[in-house]
């Protein structure tokens, strides 16, 4: 099985840990994972704020780095998503079409291919789990609180396999933090304010640790818990899953 | 900023009001989470009355003749109005003809959206709704905040002055019950006098040409029972089929909107009263452009059942009234722009793009995805703000490419880390406003991966 890591690019400039720590599992799973030269990103950025054509050659160029692969794995649902739904703008080559089906998420990977049901890793710390948006209800991670469906969620189902944690309930289990990409900068107050939100509930439940499977939604809500000068902590779910503490 | 991002950003000053406001919409949310949850077959009913009205906007011309001619042979009179000014020149003529004077109007966003009341209050006819919550933002002099509750944004002790100045109630009253009795009784003269009953109209029946009016006060039928002549106005996406699919929709309307069984009324009108008058006046007002839209047709599936905006993070935080548009929300910020793309080109992008709303809606529109596209129009038509424009091009350019890629990264990281924080949280730095930047790290994962895994 060849594999490729997809480490998306605030992950690469900004949260090396979380694409160590991705890296790692993988190989302790078993996996011989390549990391694929003068990757960049998935173009989403440009897309999600409308500029789909500006993101075009962005799209080529994942294409182009990540073709010739069984998987592609990344820590992010996000950026998983993104291809997925909306690699449509682009030619439909046979290539892209693998692309498209084979980018998966780190949780997804896990459960539904490598099939993992245990996990020798130990962390132990009270856990509020952040449910991603894109991971939930773009690639159905998991229930949503929203639909009367029956279904794990991928989140727990890792965490649970790890020692020591111990999961933290919610009052609003899966409500946006409001980073939303360019939204974060284009309305602030908003945005910040969803993010004081989740954050409060998870300190209600006496949460020690955030974790989630988008670093992206994380940053928001570690840039605000520092600010406020809060002891919680931020940690990728691949961290987690990693940790042999 | 955008419009709508500072119209949030007033409203959120006022933090403690902020959460109120958030707290009820998400209590309303919670309803409907219940009772949604306690059908079994819920998503089931979803995809029903999704393929409903699929079906029904795929063969709506037909339907909507159908309409028409059963509802004539039920005696009833039928007219058809292109856009809002048309709308609003039929219902003046018919009242003038029955010489009416004083109407009584139950919710109906369609005439909200057409400017009826305006209208008429210019010819000096008086209009007065009759739904407690658009009663009181009529009395008020502004327009519904939400679809389904109009006065959402209002606290009782706001709705005790009001009344207070304009119903004479006892001064700093806040008791629901009591105001709302002063309501029931001021109301009550309006439609014992009333010479005409306008109401919106919630479905009508191709196969029957009756309509279905849903609301929880009964003021629809108080309206019509009382005054001899009835007028439903009426969205040409209103049609259904036949009678039996009624059932599929009355069962999601109420639930999904306040968490009801349905709602406490659920009248069927088919014919005039002895001695009365009925018409139906049918609005296009855009429609027929949205359904030529393949990518937003079907955003007229919506029965306004007002979910997407109690389960949207940012209506919920920054009212209806940021929105400035007739239907707020995820929905109205998808049915907008199809209207005015100029104006409203902020709303597409009042979202994190969550899905919630998509997830929430009983028809199941995709009212995420249509936002993301709706994105993509606006930035081809030239809407953007120059400064996103360009930053998103800068943006493409640096990310399609490797060696710009790794450069762009490794300044920004050192920027951070060295320029002076005053520099780094400037007043252009929205992120840094409220928010730490992410401490910068000396290696990217790119470096880390060289170093630590030479072989490969």
């Amino acid at each position: 099985m060849k594999i490729a890591l997809f480490i998306p690019c605030y992950i690469d400039q900004f949260y090396p840990q979380v694409g160590v720590a991705t890296l790692e599992l993988l190989e302790r799973l078993g996996c011989t994972v390549e990391y694929p030269e003068g990757q960049t990103c998935c173009g989403q950025p440009m897309a999600n704020t409308g500029c789909e054509q500006d993101a075009i050659p962005t799209y080529k160029h994942y294409v182009n780095t990540f073709s010739g692969y069984d998987y592609v794995v990344t820590p992010s649902g996000s950026c998983a998503y993104h291809v997925r739904k909306h690699y449509d703008v682009i030619e439909q080559s046979p290539a892209v079409k693998q692309l498209r089906k084979r980018t998966l998420d780190l949780s997804e990977f896990l459960l539904d291919v490598l099939k993992v049901d245990e996990l020798k890793a130990r962390f132990p710390a009270k856990v509020g789990v952040h449910q991603s948006c894109h991971g939930l209800r773009g690639l159905r991670l998991g229930p949503g609180s929203e639909r009367n469906i029956e279904a794990p969620s991928a989140i727990h189902t890792l965490l649970n396999m790890v020692d020591g944690v111990e999961i933290a309930g919610l009052d609003r289990a899966d409500e946006c933090c409001g980073f939303g990409g360019t939204f974060a900068i284009n309305e602030p107050d908003i945005s910040v304010k969803m993010g004081k939100d989740r954050i409060a509930d998870h300190t209600r439940s006496g949460v020690e640790v955030i974790t989630a499977g988008d670093m992206s939604c994380l940053m928001h809500l570690e840039g605000i818990l520092r600010r406020q000068g809060s002891p919680v902590q931020v940690k990728h779910i691949a961290e987690i899953l990693n940790s042999q503490a | 900023m955008n419009e709508h991002a500072t119209k949030a950003a007033a409203f959120i000053k006022d933090e403690a009001r902020t959460d109120w406001h958030d707290e009820s919409l998400w209590f309303v949310r919670s309803k409907r989470d219940k009772a949604a949850h306690s059908i079994p077959e819920w998503e089931q009913l979803r995809e029903l009355a999704s393929q409903i009205k699929d079906h029904t906007l795929a063969h709506l011309d037909e339907y909507l003749e159908a309409f028409e001619a059963k509802a004539q042979e039920n005696g009833v009179t039928v007219h058809w109005a292109a856009d809002a000014g048309e709308h609003n020149r039929i219902v003046y003529r018919i009242l003038s003809e029955h010489k009416a004077h004083r109407i009584v109007k139950s919710k109906s966003m369609l005439t909200e959206e057409c400017g009826l009341n305006e209208y008429l209050e210019e010819k000096d006819l008086e209009v007065i709704d009759t739904d407690l919550g658009e009663r009181i933002i009529q009395l008020r002099e502004e327009p519904p905040s939400h679809i389904v509750m109009p006065a959402i944004h209002l606290k009782k002790e706001e709705v005790g002055e009001l009344f207070h100045q304009k119903l004479q109630t006892e001064k700093g009253a806040t008791d629901p019950k009591y105001l709302t009795e002063a309501a029931r009784q001021h109301l009550r003269h309006s439609f014992l006098k009333a010479d005409a009953a306008i109401t919106g109209v919630n479905f009508a029946i191709a196969e029957t040409g009756g309509v279905v009016v849903c609301t929880n006060e009964g003021n629809a039928d108080m309206g019509t029972h009382l005054a001899p002549l009835q007028i439903h106005c009426m969205g040409i996406e209103k049609i259904l089929p036949k009678a039996e699919h009624l059932g599929v929709f009355t069962r999601l309307l109420a639930r999904s909107a306040t968490g009801q069984p349905s709602t406490i009324f659920t009248s069927h009108h088919h014919k005039a009263k002895k001695g009365g008058a009925m018409h139906i006046v049918i609005v296009d007002n855009g429609r027929t452009t949205q359904l030529g839209r393949p990518d937003f047709r079907n955003s007229l599936k919506c029965i306004r059942c007002g979910a997407c905006m109690n389960t949207c993070p940012i209506y919920r935080r920054s009212g209806g009234h940021s929105y400035d548009s007739t239907v707020p929300g995820p929905i109205g910020s998808i049915l907008t722009p199809g209207i005015d793309l100029k104006k409203y080109s902020g709303l597409p992008f009042a979202s994190t793009l969550c899905g919630s709303c998509s997830d929430v809606c009983p028809v199941k529109i995709d009212i995420h995805e249509q936002l993301y596209k709706w994105r993509q129009i606006i930035a081809e038509e030239g809407h953007l703000p120059a400064v996103k424009k360009q930053s998103m091009a800068i943006a493409g350019s640096v990310l399609s490419r490797p060696g710009w890629y790794k450069a762009a990264g490794k300044s920004a990281r050192w920027l951070t880390r060295w320029l002076p924080r005053p520099l780094v949280y400037n007043p252009l730095n929205t992120w840094g406003r409220d928010r730490e930047l992410p401490e910068s790290p000396k290696q990217s994962f790119q470096e880390w991966y060289h170093k630590n895994r030479p072989a490969s």
